[in-house]
């Protein structure tokens, strides 16, 4: 194992810590998916986590807003352990946090501009029709899809959706952003449309992001800083020439095969 | 001579029944162990659906769309075989009746084994295949691509949300199609009345509601909620509690039809038994 929790050039402050992982352990059954998992994301940073197929990258941003319970550990979001909070203040904590789904995950039974509405008109309670109506053609504006707004989401590609999803979730204004595999089935050209827009959706809302990918394309547009994951526990963490100039075997395959 | 050699024989032989003994305890007692597992989850998701009813912030519009899903577009579908079923009953009947001279009890026969039975099972049976599938196969898949989660990281209770919803919307929706089919199913039956002789309308409804009493109607109407929070109960449990892959999508919607069908039937026969108790 190279380097662990060796925070390399991207070091913060740690009172500007949004999300705090501390000894995190999921197991599935006799299957242990993360082992013990320290990490921490700083305001403002795009953190990309790297690691093979079933390294526990998905389960991790899943127990960050506890669509997963940990098994052992504790993960503090904007100082909130979400282990213990009452079901009412992790909901409002998750009003603060965009996940953006593998799949997408557009509600097929409504169109884009129902699917942007849904979230705003739960969070944003007060906000008027004409609001949310400037505020829905701002978001789809900002992701290329204007002319998308009374379309089905069985009528879009792949990566229309990928961004109508980011929309919906830029919307409500996040102060954290996960991204679960952003570029997985896209081709080239669209994935790299879509690690621009994490780039500008990072400058434009000043999120603080982690964005999990094997991706290395993406990991290279997108990270300030990376984490690698290898049999449940952090393999390596530091920059992109970090990983580009080491001798270790794993992260070489990695990064030149 | 003292034998060693049966005791060398037969020693291996228990050994080997044993082993085979307890694997096969071990795999029923994992089946039934997961039966029971199934069981308790089906009334926790039961309590959760009942608590999530009476709390806060009911989604008023999404329980009108499934009102809608549910009730006004299986109207074709109840239409057409409500009429059949009248139709046949009667032109099944009619030849027995005949037989003791007693032609004109038709009416009020095929109208009290509709509304009591016939009509509230069939409507119900039929509903559990297009409804609890449809509920079924629907949130199996939003739970399959992750629109479930979705809804839960965006701050909405899924359950109030989905569930509550269509349970309530079934529950509703599913004794108004029993009445219709109830209705549709008289009218059938008139049309095969009027196949082999010539009865007015107005003559056959006074002569089917004549021996009508309020206890052939009320349990039959009380008995259809139970049929509907069931259909709509198993439809979004099989559903919500669907496997991550798309094959689970049906093996959710399948399963959904064939326990909710399963449940009207016991409900029914529990239903009859009160309703013997009370008469």
């Amino acid at each position: 194992m190279e380097q662990i929790n060796n925070i390399s050039n991207v070091q913060m402050d740690d009172s500007k810590t949004v999300v705090e992982i501390k000894n995190l352990r999921k197991s599935f059954g006799k299957q242990e998916v993360l082992k013990d998992v320290t990490l921490q994301l700083y305001k403002g940073e795009n953190l990309v986590v790297l690691g093979k197929s079933g390294s526990g990258k998905s389960v991790l941003i899943k127990c960050i807003v506890r669509l997963l319970d940990p098994d052992y550990g504790s993960i503090k979001v904007l100082g909130d352990d979400v282990s213990f909070i009452k079901r009412n203040e992790l909901s409002k904590l998750r009003m603060k946090i965009g996940f953006l789904f593998q799949s997408g995950a557009l509600y097929d039974s409504m169109t884009v501009k129902e699917n942007l509405e849904f979230p705003l008109r739960r969070i944003k309670k007060k906000m008027t029709q004409k609001l949310m109506d400037e505020k829905i053609a701002e978001v789809l504006e900002n992701v290329g899809l204007l002319d998308a707004l009374h379309k089905m989401p069985s009528q879009l590609s792949g990566g229309m959706r990928k961004r109508i999803s980011l929309a919906r979730t830029i919307i409500v204004d996040p102060q954290i952003m996960l991204y679960d595999e952003p570029t997985t089935g896209l081709d080239p050209v669209t994935s790299d449309e879509i690690s621009l827009l994490i780039n500008q959706v990072q400058k434009k809302y000043k999120t603080s992001s982690i964005i999990i990918t094997h991706d290395i394309e993406c990991a290279r547009a997108t990270a300030d800083r990376l984490v690698m994951l290898h049999e449940g526990e952090v393999y390596k963490d530091g920059n992109i020439g970090d990983y580009e100039n080491s001798d270790d075997p794993f992260i070489k395959s990695f990064f030149k095969g | 001579m003292k034998t060693k050699l049966p005791v060398v024989k037969i020693v291996p032989k228990i050994r080997d029944a044993t082993i085979k003994i307890s694997e096969k305890t071990i795999v029923k007692t994992e089946q039934a162990n997961e039966f029971l597992v199934g069981v308790a989850d089906f009334f926790l998701f039961l309590a959760r659906t009942i608590r999530e009813t009476f709390s806060r912030n009911f989604e008023f519009k999404e329980f009108l769309r499934q009102c809608h899903q549910i009730g006004f577009k299986s109207l074709p579908l109840i239409s057409i075989t409500g009429a059949i079923m009248g139709l046949v009953l009667t032109i099944q009947t009619r030849p027995i009746l005949d037989g003791f001279g007693a032609v004109s009890l038709l009416p009020s026969m095929v109208a009290i084994s509709l509304v009591r039975e016939i009509g509230p099972v069939i409507t119900a049976l039929i509903c559990a295949g297009k409804v609890g599938s449809g509920i079924g196969a629907e949130l199996g898949s939003m739970k399959v691509t992750e629109q479930i989660d979705a809804m839960e990281v965006s701050s909405t209770n899924p359950m109030r949300f989905l569930v509550v919803t269509r349970v309530l919307a079934a529950t509703l929706m599913i004794p108004i199609l029993v009445l219709y089919a109830d209705a549709m199913g008289i009218m059938g039956s008139w049309l095969g009345v009027n196949i082999k002789g010539e009865v007015s309308f107005v003559l056959f409804i006074s002569q089917a509601f004549s021996v009508f009493e309020l206890i052939d109607f009320l349990p039959a109407v009380v008995k259809t909620f139970f049929f509907g929070a069931v259909i709509g109960l198993v439809g979004s449990y099989k559903g919500y509690t669907a496997g991550r892959g798309t094959e689970s999508v049906g093996v959710a919607a399948n399963s959904a039809v064939v326990l909710a069908s399963l449940l009207v039937i016991i409900v029914d026969m529990i239903a009859v038994q009160i309703t013997d108790m009370l008469i």
